[in-house]
Order: C-alpha cells, then structure tokens, then sequence
C-alpha cells in the first residue's frame, strides 16, 4: 500500500540542497529581456498627462508601454472583462500599472520605473465600505440575499436577542516566493513560464492578449514558493506583459514583481463588516438569524462574487439554523482587488456564526460549548446493512426528516459533535476552563482565555463546470511511470499523494513514478489547484488514467498466460500471475513488444453537484470536510501583548492520503489562520496607499509565536463519499481553526470585566486592540 | 560606477566574477555564480530566506554589499552537502521531519540553523526559537523545523560521542 504511508515532500531532496528549481532559478536564453511597472500614486483619477520621456531616456531601456500603445488593451481579469492591463484614462486605486517597462536588466526596469511623471485630476476615491455603501459602488445590482424560514418572525418573536458588528480584517500572502512569470517567443506561438495555480488560465489570458488560438500559447508550472489563492488570478498581468513584450521584441521576457510592488498592486484577503442579530431561548439555541455582510472587494470583480457567495455559504458553519437570514454586499472601492485567498470566503463566513456563538454563552453565562452542542447539526446517521435502523427506530427511513443548510443542501455527514467530545476530552477542556477561571480571579495583571472552534468546510468549486480534472500517464517499456496531471505543486504535496495514487495502482515503489511539471500541453482545460480540491480530482483523473493501462497490460497478461484478467495482480513491483510472478517492468517490455498501447489519458468529473448561485439552492459541494481546535492564550493587560499558549487540534481528512502531508498542513493552515486573526493587519492610509507594504511593518506570525504546546492529530476515519482512497481535502479547511485563538483573545479579555459588557473584539486582534477593549471592560 | 574584478570565497572554491559597488550579495550569489539555492523573498532584510553565513555568521545576503563579502568564507546552502554528497544531519532532518513544505524558506532555515549549531551544539528548543527569530515560513508553522533542528542536532552529538 503507498497510499496512506506518510512520506516526505517528493522535492524534499531537491529543497533541502538548494537543488529545487523555482521560476527565477531557471536559466534564461542570453539576451533575456526585464520588465516592470510604474505604479499610479493617485486612489482615483483621471490621467491628465502622461511623460515618459525620462523612463524611456533610462540606462538599458528597451520599450515603455502605456495604454496609448495599445490599439486593444490586454485584460487580466479571471471573470469579466474589466482589468486593464495598463491603466486606460483613469486609475482605481494606488498600485495600479499604468506604464510598463522593458529593460535590459531587472534593476534597470525598477529603475526606470521610478521615473514616470503622471498628473492626475483626482476623483472622489472610495476607501471604506461605508464610502461605497454610501456611493451605492457595487458589483452585481444590489446585495444578494439567501433566506430560508422566516428569520424575521422567529428572532421578533424570540425571547431575547443578541446583536452586533464586526469588522475583520484582510490578509497580505506573503507567498515567500513572490509574483513572476517568463514568455519565450516559438516560431509560431510563445511559452510561458509563471509561477501560477492556474496554468490554463494563464493559457487563456496570453492568447486572448495576443490574438492567438490557445494551441499556440503553452504554460508551464513547475512548482511555487506558496500560493495560499494568491496565484489563482494575480499571476495573469505579469504573464500577458512578459508575452507582449517577446511578442513586439522577438526576445524572451521575464517579469518578477520586488516585495514591495508585490504588495502594493496585487489583492489580498477580503476584509468585511459583519453585522448580526440572533433570536435566541433561555437555553442558547438560536431561533432565528440575520447576518449582514459588507465586504470590500477593491476595484475590480476578479473572484469577488465566488468569494462572497462562499462567505454565505459557511454562514451556518456546523449549527442547523431552520430560519436565517444572509445579506451580501459586494462594495467596490478604490483598493486592490482582494482576491482568492486560503479559504476562498469560508473563514469570513465562519468567523461571523462563532462570533454569534460565542456572544450567546457570554449573555447567558455558559460555556460556549455548551451553546455550540445545542445548536450542532445532527450526527450523521449510520446507513447501511448491519446498522440495526428498523422501519419505526430514530434513524428509520420513515422518520427521516432531513437537516438541511441556509441553502437547502442535506448534511449527511455530520461528524463534529463526535469530533468535540473526542477533542475535548484529549484536551482536557472542562478541567482547564476550570483551572484557568480560578487562576484569573487571583492574577490581576495576566489573563488567561481558552476557546474551541469547531470547523466544516464544504468542499467542490461553487462553479461547478471547474469541478473536472485531467491527468496523462506512460508507462515506458522499462517500467518507469511517467506522471502529468492538471493540478500545480505549491508546497501542499499534491504531486506526492497524486504519485501515491498512481503506485498503487501499479503496485510499485512511489519513488518509480516520475513527477514532472504541470503543463497545458499535456493536459488541457484544467481547473485552478484551489478550492483544496487538488488531490480530490487530480488524483482520482490519475488513478483513471493508471486503471486503464493496468487493464490494458492485465488482459495482455492473461491473453499470454490463458487465465482469467482477474487472476493478475499487481503489487510489491511485481505481477502476479495466478502461481507465476514477473517484475512489472518485465511485463511492461512484452505489452510494448506486443503492441499494447502503454500511455493514457483519465478524466473524473465530481459527481452530484448543482448550485444555482442566485437563488443560493442546490448541493455545491459533494463533501464536508470537518476539525476542531482548542486555543488557550494568556494577555498582558497592562501592554496588550500576549501569547499562545497551547493549541490542540483534532482534524477529519478522511482515510488520509499521506498523514505526514496532511498534519503538516493542519498547522501551517492553523498558524497562518490565527496569523489572520491576531498580528496580520494591514492599514491603508487616507489617500488610499496601503501603509503596510512590508514584513517590515506587516507581521507575519514567527516562530515564538507558533503555540509552544501544539498537539495536532488527524481524525482518521474514511469519507462517506467516493473520493480517492476515501480521503478529504485539507489544504483550507483547517485554516479555520485558528479562529479559536481569536475567541481565546476575547474570552481573556473578557475576565478583565464583570460581565456585563461583551469584549465585542474587531480582528485582527492586535495589543492595540486587545488593550482598548481591556479598558473599555475596566470603564464599565 | 567601476566594475572589477570580485573574488569570492563560496563553499570553500575561489570564485570570481565582475562586481559593481552597489551590487548586493544575493544577486552576486544568485545571478552572477549561479548559485539560487539561496533565495531572494523580501529583499528588506525582514524574511531570511537570502541568509548566507559569512565567516561562520549567519547575514541576510539581500542587505550586504557584495564587495564587503570578499574577504569572508561564504556558505551556501549548495555547500552543506559532503564532498561524497552525503547529506548534512540537518538537511538529513529537514526531510524526515517534513520541515519544508514549498521550499522557499528553507535555505535560509538551514543555514541559520547551521550557524546555531556550530556555536551552540546542545540548544533547547528556546534557543532554537530564538536563532530562527528572524526567518518567516509562511507554510509549515514552524513546528516542523524546530523539531527537526533539535533532531540534527542530537544526531551530530551522537556521531560525535561515537568519533570520540
Ligand atoms: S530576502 Fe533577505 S531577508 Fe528577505
Ligand atoms: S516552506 Fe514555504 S515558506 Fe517555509
């Protein structure tokens, strides 16, 4: 068995010897031309002059673009058709290209960057969601709002009410590897080298760029130094520059934005307001909810839309709310345009319901798990022979009432109450609320806090045509495996598991399966490796591809030996043949001598989705994936500092492909996620100009602030669904969980006060904010 | 702005080639040697991923002028390696413990490691966290490579106590 068995990052070998190669250690033809952009300096205006003449003047210049060169400028958007490249007329936000640079070398194209001299007439810039709410400056017509029940009545006819506004904040990547991408001019197309997750898009938006059919236009994606979403559409710009530029000067062209340009031109995380009023009973359950999101899109759509929807999506998180409520304000400002990030909208989603949980138990004086069982959606049913459910039983057929979620989908596979007991217990929860609370009634200056957050993610691209993927296989005539699938290898292991997938089948060693880069020439129309669907798909459209040639060497085999196909096995490198065995590659040189066609392609397509967006009904996804963690912090209430203390995490990544990979993903997800909530905040400042544009002055969580007691486990039990080998995506859902070390903050905060005033935290939770909200429990 | 001729100290060969006064090492080591195993992230001196050890101390080689690196024995993560190719204890480690993800932080990782454990070969793991202050990895969350530091770090006294 290769699947399941956790091995190390198949370029392990390659990154600890410096020998991995990222684009910008590839060796580059002589001659390799640099490009960069001049940037606007204004949020919102209209170009009034434009004189390049000293950037054109500049040592090693080549050619400066702006838009008048242009007879059809290129676009980079990923949805519609409202990002140009240069800026045309007007410039939306400050970061924005407005001419661009082809020089000799990197530093001479920087350079010259800087001297561009622009006037603009400044327009009203719109910054905040109340300026575009105000401006009614929006994508789509108004907002988009789900209900299911009636949310009104149940919360006007609650007994009590719990209300409030959160504000929380962006996300900066911070890939470690920033943007960069290469086109080398061919006789009769162009290839394109970028660090992306989505090649094909890449693909796509070159060919429109340069008037050529997508044959002619071949994208390459060996690996990135991380993604995290920051890859899915942002690479796009520096791809259609490079390829424009080798086009007109019939020389190769690399682009790589430095730290700072980075920052400054491509989106981030979105940041929102979340605005909710529950309905609840003396007990905690809730009635009826009303969620209003105003998220800050910047200004063009990119994925806004399937960010925000999925925002609505993971609104009830793991609680069954029969009348709710969802209100979705797309605003758009004058800001970068935020973008897919780690989550794709779901953290935003789930960080509101757990802020409505943890609300409840403060006013009614409970521990929020207690709020949190009561409102949990029912266990998943045991189905099946051997269950024991007869006609007239809890779980009987006739008594099934389905639960379903804001948007109509049946949860059948709810695991969470089983995975909170489990993680509760592990963790001692009960006993160290306890302790913690009678540690803070004696310590006046250090608090403690601890809270849990429970996670299920849905998991499937809400777009559902992207849920297919394509994979091509060889076998050559010496038994090696040759391995090429859509989806792109960003630091998650996805070619590992996809190589451990595909020795399986062949019952060989995973070392014998080659990996090599994703490539649009070899497998065409692929999907962003996003939504943590790249081992789901990719893998099962490998093992596709794998199956068809063992069949096809089996029936070889069997027609050779005269028994039955099913009597050929393959394992241990070998093929058995009933009392026979022969090594695979052996029977590889006879199926080869034999003519047998030893190379396939597979497909897989998700089944049993469909999602009508505007009505927000239908099943978007085929599978929940589900974790918990537990986060006990402690603050310094005198300087808002503070501290993890300790996190436990129990996570569900069904019958796990690689434990190693996944558990490795499980942290760095949370860490990056509590990241999110607590040190990462990014400040724009009243022009407009994002302040923070560095890892100078934007805090990137560091090794002290990982939590120094950290027990991560896998909840290992098979997917319900037919995924591969029964396994469930990771690489978003466990983000989630770093929310728990936000509500720790809170719940610290909260044993400053006496009660009466819940610390109502805004994220990220930075010593300023934590210290403010210290005060205002001590000005009650 | 004079070119001359640099010379170059790297993983203990003589390496020359023409410098500017105002180039930085990382471009040096990257673009003119053609050594990219060290890698350029923030180019501010911020992330550690360009660290380099100059005379056994770990340098961001994106904030040091290539001329002030003449006269200094540079390392390189390509240097870590036996002559025979035999892995080093902390690359050994790297790999076992899964301590690199995407990879881009990890040159930086294990040199600063290195020059940890050359001067302190019995570090707690609050001196490892210390010694790795200055190196953001975005992907692991750091649990790995401390684990695996403190791994290496074990295996070499082992090796040693072995030797002696
Ligand atoms: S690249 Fe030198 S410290 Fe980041
Ligand atoms: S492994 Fe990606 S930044 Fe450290």
């Amino acid at each position: 068995m290769t699947m399941g068995k956790p091995l190390p990052h198949d370029s392990a070998p390659l990154h600890v010897t410096g020998q991995a190669r990222y684009l910008d250690d590839l060796p580059l033809p002589a001659g390799t031309l640099h490009a960069a952009f001049g940037l606007s300096t204004c949020a919102h205006g209209t170009i009034t002059a434009i004189d390049l003449s000293a950037v054109k003047a500049a040592p090693g210049v080549l050619k400066v673009y702006a838009a008048a060169d242009f007879t059809e400028m290129p676009d980079c958007s990923p949805s519609t058709h409202d990002e140009p490249l240069l800026a045309t007329g007007t410039v939306h936000y400050i970061g924005q290209p407005v001419f661009l640079v082809i020089a000799d070398t990197h530093l001479n194209a920087r350079k010259a960057a800087r001297l561009g001299r622009i006037t603009y007439a400044d327009l009203p810039a719109l910054l905040t969601v109340d300026d575009a709410l105000k401006a009614n400056s929006r994508f789509e017509q108004g907002p988009i709002i789900w209900t299911k029940g009636d949310a009104t009545r149940a919360i006007a006819t609650a007994p009590q009410i719990i209300e409030g506004t959160m504000e929380v904040g962006g996300q900066e990547h911070f890939y470690l590897e920033g943007q960069i991408a290469a086109a080398l001019p061919q006789e009769d197309g162009v290839h394109i080298y970028s660090s992306t997750q989505h090649p094909t898009e890449i693909q796509h938006k070159v060919a429109h760029a340069l008037h050529l059919p997508m044959s002619a236009v071949r994208v390459e994606t060996r690996r990135m130094g991380g993604g995290f979403g920051g890859k899915e559409s942002q690479g796009n710009a520096l791809a259609i520059a490079c390829a424009v530029a080798a086009r007109d000067l019939n020389k190769p062209c690399k682009m790589r934005y430095d730290r700072d340009d980075d920052m400054m031109i491509t989106g981030k995380r979105h940041d929102l307001r979340i605005t909710y009023r529950a309905g609840i009973d003396a007990n905690g359950r809730i009635l009826g909810l009303d969620f209003t999101h105003l998220i800050r899109c910047g200004w063009a759509q990119d994925l806004s839309l399937a960010v925000a929807d999925r925002a609505m999506l993971h609104a009830d998180n793991c609680y069954h709310l029969p009348d709710i409520r969802i209100e979705s304000h797309r605003l758009k400002t004058n800001t970068q345009s935020a973008t897919a990030y780690r989550g794709f909208g779901g953290p935003q989603g789930i960080v509101g319901i757990e802020r409505v949980i943890d609300h409840i138990a403060f006013a009614l004086k409970k521990d929020p798990n207690a709020i949190r069982k009561l409102n949990y959606y029912r266990a998943a049913e045991p189905t099946g022979p051997g269950t024991g459910h007869r006609i007239g039983s809890t779980y009987s057929p006739k008594n099934h009432i389905p639960q379903t979620t804001p948007y109509f989908m049946e949860v059948e596979d709810f695991i969470g109450q089983d995975i909170t007991d489990a993680l509760e217990k592990s963790s001692n929860y009960a006993a160290r609320r306890a302790e913690i609370a009678a540690w803070n009634s004696t310590n006046p200056i250090l608090k403690r806090g601890i809270a849990f957050t429970p996670v299920k993610f849905g998991i499937s691209f809400t777009l559902t045509w992207l849920n297919q993927a394509g994979a091509l296989v060889h076998v050559y005539q010496d038994g090696s495996i040759h391995l090429n699938h859509g989806g792109t290898e960003m630091g998650q292991g996805l070619n590992q598991k996809v190589a451990q997938v595909a020795a399986q089948v062949f019952g060989v060693d995973t070392a014998q399966v080659k990996i090599t880069a994703t490539d649009t020439a070899k497998v065409p129309n692929t999907s962003a490796t996003a939504a943590s669907s790249g081992a789901d798909m990719n893998g099962m459209a490998a093992q596709n591809a794998c199956e068809i040639i063992r069949q096809r060497m089996a029936d070889f085999l069997a027609n050779k030996l005269g028994l039955p196909a099913a009597k050929i096995q393959f394992q241990n490198g070998e093929v058995r043949a009933g009392a026979e065995t022969f090594p695979f590659a052996q029977v590889a040189a006879w199926a080869y001598q034999a003519r047998i066609y030893l190379s396939s392609t597979g497909f897989y397509a998700t089944p049993k989705i469909t999602w009508d967006r505007v009505k927000g009904q239908g099943r978007p996804f085929l599978y929940f994936a589900y974790g918990a963690a537990i986060t006990e912090v402690v603050i310094d209430t005198l300087t808002g500092e503070n501290r993890i203390l300790r996190t436990d995490i129990l996570h569900d990544a069904g019958t796990s492909l690689n434990p190693a990979l996944d558990i490795g993903q499980v942290e760095g997800a949370y860490v990056q996620g509590a990241g999110w909530l607590t040190t990462e905040e990014l400040v724009w400042n009243a022009k407009g100009a994002l302040s923070t544009h560095a890892p100078s002055t934007y805090k990137i969580p560091a090794c002290s602030d990982r939590p120094p007691i950290f027990n991560v486990a896998l909840w290992d039990k098979p997917n319900r669904e037919d995924t591969v080998g029964k396994s469930k995506a990771v690489g978003e859902p466990p983000f989630n969980l770093g929310i728990s070390a936000f509500l720790a903050l809170s719940d610290a905060i909260a044993a400053t006060g006496d009660g009466s005033r819940y610390p109502s935290l805004d994220a990220p939770a930075t010593p300023e904010r934590i210290l403010m909200a210290v005060q205002a429990q001590r000005d009650v | 702005m004079s070119k001359r001729i640099g010379s170059f100290a790297v993983n203990g060969k003589k390496r020359d080639t023409i410098i500017e006064p105002h180039m930085l090492l990382v471009d040096v080591i990257r673009d003119s040697l053609g050594l990219t195993g060290t890698k350029r992230a923030c180019a501010s001196g911020n992330c550690g991923a360009c660290t380099v050890l100059a005379d056994g101390q770990p340098v961001c080689s994106c904030l040091t002028l290539a001329v002030c690196s003449q006269d200094k024995a540079l390392e390189t993560v390509e240097g870590l390696r036996a002559a025979d190719g035999t892995l080093h204890p902390l690359q050994q480690a790297f790999i076992e413990h899964c301590a690199a993800q995407c990879g881009y932080c990890t040159a930086g990782m294990l040199m600063t490691s290195k020059a940890l454990l050359d001067a302190n070969p019995r570090p707690s793991r609050e001196d490892v966290k210390r010694a790795l202050s200055g190196n953001i990895c975005r992907c692991t969350g750091y649990v790995k490579i401390i684990d695996a530091v403190l791994d290496a770090a074990q295996k070499i006294n082992a090796a040693r106590e072995v030797a002696a």
